[in-house]
């Protein structure tokens, strides 16, 4: 599969990653010969196979309903670059 | 004195508690030699020598009143993957800046508490993703071993001590710790053992739990021990291994005695040589490896069986899908918001493109585009899903080959140790340095490499054992024989201690 | 396709236009911790506070799932007479957002736990069916505050990772009256339940409403989604601009773009949000932290053999085992806390009588006075006791009236105040023979007239009345009146 540069720039943009022009031609590039390297599953044939769902053979394990955590907010903001009275502030959300 | 640091971890414990010298003596001989090798290696990226002296410390005082616990006083090395309370944690990633964690993994936690040291965080390639700690936000580990020219010297090329636990493996072939913890998602603990001449396990998917340790690829990480032998591996996975209620995917099995496993010898054992391993080009001295372990387990009084394991050469690409799928939304927390690395911007969007721009190195920005891409609308059918049933398949293929063998072998890696930069132009080139490897993290199964050789060039070579699920304890046997019949891979010089910057 | 009923129609100026309506409503469960965490779900609190390292999505953190959120999740879809499907999958839905602090949502995509059900509802006396589409396990996300600063916004995670219920109904509603009676019903049902308390102004319970209009018996129109409607009034107006407004836009010859808005209550109008639609792209896939959901049918039966009996039974038996009508039904089992205090007062009483005080007496103070059912001042014991008086004939109606004021200003017990204060009904033939006499005798020219006009029968049951204190019995007294004054 070959990705092109604005195909780049739309992944990068749901990634959240900034990618400058000369990035995205050599991203395209790297993208497109490892997309079209696993294109070789193609020859498998999956027809009557089921995803692998779980890689262990056990059920989900369940949790108690009870509070046993939280009450941290030192803890939780502890790391964060900007906060105030234990919000975490962040750059405008534009709605 | 002998120098400590040259002991396995099985005889320092012995002799701590014989008294023949006490956990600080210990402690102390390896953040000295951490002190003078780690600037040439690089192995280490956070020493911790208060830590680990205050917790040597408190292990003499259990050593005095005879009460060790199993690791008690050893000095390990710990990933830097791992989250470790109140010392910085930064998967090698310039995003995670001067993060430091407020808890600790669950198994690190299980080591501290059966008494280990912590000497330090160790190198890694960023978020795991590598195979030969190139990728490092702190720079590359320059491996111990060097490969040896014609003339019989030793040549100056750096060389890779593979990844991603390339400061995991380096730091153990060098002797600045008694064992390092490591993960592996595709190869990450296998492959660098491989190159540095250490016994390297993934256990089975589920055997430890992966709380608190950075997330790569959810359903194929594990942790693992590196170590210099295959009991010292037996003993440290004891330690790490063990149910955990916190992470949903971590079964709750009891742990095994596996150093008491490993000495049952191999007797009867059916071992499976898959053909489809014997890959295109494969270089003589790896397919002359082996056949040196097949002739070293029969000898042993174990039968081997060619298998076909048809799926294998599809395990790389589904991989390369499903790792990178995982990954790319695991790394979707690495915003700016609630820590790391945050690089201002006009409003929130741009906050967060350009802070991930920044804090993410070119492999991982590739890797978690790929993924971005595989799940994205109109592809998920045709990569992802697509993926997840080849791996049905390649799960199934080992389903079938225990119906006639016990264990599996094959060569650990396609080649020994390269040199720094050989393998960075193409993605892909290195992405290949994984594929005796992945099947095993895409069907959950343990994998162990154990030292079986020196290449040409007198660089060391593996051999790969692959597993039942929740049998490690045949690994760890078969693993002795080899280990036994080789015997153990020092690199010749230790250079590294001459305290030269060899970066 | 059913014909379209002509009273829901919109008049346009092209024609008639028919409002096709679909919900998707977000509805808290009732637990105490969140749904893959450990932290409590308390309202309020300060910020992030009831948050714990998962919650905040720090490196190497790892969901486990709350199996009390399980269960309301079953019992919510057994209420909803829907398909329970006993393995399930949780995935994940990828977006950026800093009060998503994973950057994900763990929801579920292509394999809920709860598939197909319905729910009735009545408008103005029709009874109709609504299909549910399916109900799933989601998380819910922080909150942030964009207006409290020019540059900044503020984010708190208390509500990130609080158990949601996300049930989407087919899109089988036809008006706003339709829609709100939906969503009232749905809310009924859940706190029949105790799976959700369904509180709109706590923001537990949210709607999403997609509208779209279209000629009846055309295909369907483009629809848009307004987001967040959080109240039932609001929905009803919103869902009547947005017809509105897309009506409008068809008759002058345009197109409908399908998009997202936000409903405006201070404008009266519905705006769209930001163009999203790259965000649309969530790029589900199974959550590889967690494994399949598996139910045991034994377990589901279980719950559903617990179930309390629910909104619709319950009125159908109100109906039967105490004769009340479907109005009055109604009315008491819109909530079961009324339900069961009704049921506690009618209970081997007149149903009929013991319904009249409990809708019109009891809820009609309590509104006045603003308090619910759990703040009454009167005891279903105590109003029951006043049933029971008059039923047996010892109080008249209006005497009962005076003894709820004294039971709600004062409490007490109904029989000792009737005795210690001499409310007692005279029903003592001879002492209102005697009194109608006397009230007869001193009107005799009314008495000529009442065999006339039989209007002023009323004038003397009042006057007897008046001269026993109210305590005769009315009926009583209007017998004998009718003997003595010769009407019929």
């Amino acid at each position: 599969m070959q990705v092109d540069e604005a195909t780049v720039q739309r992944i990068a943009g749901l990634a959240r990653i900034k990618v400058t022009p000369e990035e995205a031609k050599a991203l395209q590039t790297e993208l497109s010969g490892i997309l079209n390297w696993v294109e070789q599953l193609d020859e498998v044939d999956t027809s009557a196979v089921e995803p692998m769902t779980r890689v262990v053979p056990i059920a989900l394990p369940k949790r108690k309903d009870e509070v046993t955590d939280g009450e941290i907010p030192d803890q939780v903001t502890k790391n964060a670059p900007q906060t105030e009275d234990h919000f975490f502030v962040v750059p405008k959300v534009i709605e | 004195m002998t120098d400590l640091t040259t002991l396995t971890l099985t005889q320092a414990r012995d002799g701590l508690r014989k008294k023949d010298f006490s956990a600080t003596e210990l402690t102390e001989a390896f953040l000295r030699a951490i002190e003078a090798g780690n600037g040439s290696l690089n192995a280490f990226v956070l020493p911790t020598p208060d830590h680990a002296l205050a917790q040597a410390k408190a292990s003499d005082a259990r050593l005095a009143a005879s009460d060790p616990r199993p690791l008690e006083g050893i000095p390990l090395g710990h990933k830097d993957l791992f989250c470790t309370n109140g010392v910085r944690t930064t998967a090698c990633s310039r995003i995670l800046g001067n993060f430091v964690p407020t808890y600790e993994s669950s198994v690190g936690a299980n080591l501290w508490n059966a008494g280990a040291v912590m000497l330090g965080k160790l190198n890694n390639d960023e978020f795991a993703m590598g195979s030969s700690n190139e990728t490092s936000a702190f720079g590359p580990v320059v491996s111990p071993w060097r490969r040896k020219g014609k003339d019989g010297k030793l040549t100056e090329a750096k060389l890779v001590p593979g990844g991603s636990s390339g400061g995991s493996s380096a730091a153990v072939a060098a002797g600045l710790c008694l064992g390092a913890t490591a993960t592996d998602t595709g190869g990450s603990i296998r492959q660098p053992a491989a190159l540095t001449g250490t016994v390297g396990i993934k256990p089975t998917y589920g055997r430890c739990s992966r709380w608190g340790i950075v997330a790569f690829a959810s359903s194929l990480d594990q942790a693992g021990p590196i170590a210099k032998t295959v009991e010292d591996a037996a003993l440290m996975l004891g330690a790490m291994a063990g149910y955990d209620p916190k992470d949903s995917t971590c079964v709750d099995a009891p742990v095994p005695d596996y150093a008491a496993q490993m000495r049952q010898g191999v007797k009867g054992l059916r071992v499976g040589v898959p053909k489809e391993y014997r890959v295109e080009g494969m270089s003589k001295e790896i397919e002359a490896l082996w056949q040196q372990g097949i002739a070293w387990l029969k000898a042993a009084g174990a039968t081997i069986h060619e298998i076909s394991l048809p799926h294998t050469k599809y395990a790389l690409p589904a991989y390369y899908i499903v790792a990178p799928a995982e990954a790319s939304s695991n790394l979707a927390r690495y915003d700016g918001v609630r820590y790391g690395l945050r690089v201002p911007g006009k409003d929130i969007i741009d906050m967060y493109c350009e802070t991930r721009a920044a804090g993410f190195g070119k492999e991982v920005r590739r890797r978690v585009l790929i993924g971005t891409y595989v799940l994205s609308a109109g592809y998920y059918d045709a990569y992802y899903l697509k993926a997840q049933k080849v791996r049905t398949l390649i799960k199934r293929d080992f389903d079938e080959a225990w119906n006639t063998v016990d264990v599996v072998l094959t060569p650990t890696t396609p080649s020994p140790a390269f040199a720094f930069g050989e393998k960075t132009g193409d993605p892909l080139a290195m992405y290949l340095e994984d594929i005796f490897t992945v099947t095993v993290n895409m069907a959950g199964l343990p994998g162990m490499s154990v030292p079986a050789g020196l290449s040409s060039e007198g660089t060391p070579l593996g051999l790969q054992f692959i597993g039942k699920p929740f049998d490690e304890g045949t690994l760890f046997r078969a693993g002795k024989v080899i280990e036994d019949a080789a015997g153990r891979f020092n690199a010749p010089d230790k250079w590294w201690l001459a305290g030269s910057k060899g970066r | 396709m059913a014909r379209a009923q002509t009273s829901k129609l919109i008049r346009g100026g092209t024609g008639d236009w028919e409002v096709v309506i679909g919900m998707e409503v977000h509805a808290q469960v009732a637990s105490r911790s969140k749904l893959f965490s450990g932290s409590a779900t308390a309202f309020g609190g300060e910020p992030n506070s009831h948050v714990s390292l998962v919650d905040a999505a720090m490196p190497g953190m790892l969901p486990v799932i709350n199996e009390a959120c399980v269960a309301q999740a079953v019992r919510t879809g057994l209420g909803l007479k829907a398909e329970i499907h006993l393995r399930s999958i949780f995935d994940r839905k990828n977006y950026f957002y800093p009060d998503l602090p994973q950057g994900y949502q763990i929801s579920q995509y292509k394999h809920p736990i709860v598939g197909e059900g319905e729910v009735e509802i009545e408008v103005e006396g029709e009874t109709k069916t609504v299909g549910i589409e399916r109900l799933h396990l989601e998380q819910d996300a922080g909150k942030s505050i964009h207006d409290q600063h020019p540059d900044y916004s503020y984010v708190d995670l208390n509500r990130s990772g609080v158990a949601l219920m996300e049930i989407v109904s087919k899109p089988d509603l036809r008006s706003a009256k339709e829609a709100q009676a939906y969503v009232t019903k749905l809310r009924t049902i859940l706190r029949y339940l105790g799976t959700s308390d369904g509180d709109m102004e706590k923001g537990n319970l949210r709607a999403d409403v997609n509208v779209s209009v279209r000629k009846p018996g055309e295909p369907l129109g483009t629809r848009c989604e307004i987001k967040n409607v959080n109240s039932i009034r609001f929905i009803g107006q919103a869902i009547e601009v947005e017809a509105r407004r897309q009506i409008d836009i068809l008759e002058d010859g345009g197109k409908i773009s399908q998009e997202t808005r936000l409903f405006d209550p201070g404008r009266g109008e519905t705006r769209s949000m930001r163009s999203k639609e790259e965000a649309h792209d969530y790029r589900y896939f199974p959550d590889p932290d967690l494994l399949p959901l598996e139910l045991e049918q034994g377990w589901v039966d279980d719950l559903a053999k617990d179930l309390p009996e629910l909104p619709d039974e319950k009125r159908a038996r109100f109906m039967t085992d105490y004769g009340l009508s479907a109005y009055d039904a109604s009315v008491l089992v819109a909530e079961r806390e009324s339900a069961d205090y009704f049921e506690a007062v009618a209970t081997g009483r007149d149903g009929k009588t013991a319904a009249n005080w409990v809708i019109n007496e009891l809820f009609g103070r309590m509104n006045k006075e603003g308090r619910d059912i759990e703040h009454s001042p009167v005891s279903a014991k105590q109003l029951g006791g006043l049933v029971e008086l008059i039923s047996s004939g010892v109080i008249s109606g209006k005497i009962a009236k005076d003894l709820f004021e004294i039971l709600w200003t004062e409490g007490g017990d109904p029989a000792e105040i009737v005795e210690t204060r001499g409310m007692k009904q005279v029903t003592d033939t001879g002492a209102i023979e005697k009194a109608v006499d006397e009230i007869i005798a001193a009107n005799p020219d009314k008495a000529e007239q009442a065999k006339l006009k039989p209007n002023l029968l009323g004038w003397f049951v009042g006057q007897v009345m008046k001269s026993s204190g109210g305590k005769a019995n009315p009926s009583a007294v209007s017998d004998i009146l009718k003997t003595k004054l010769g009407i019929e």
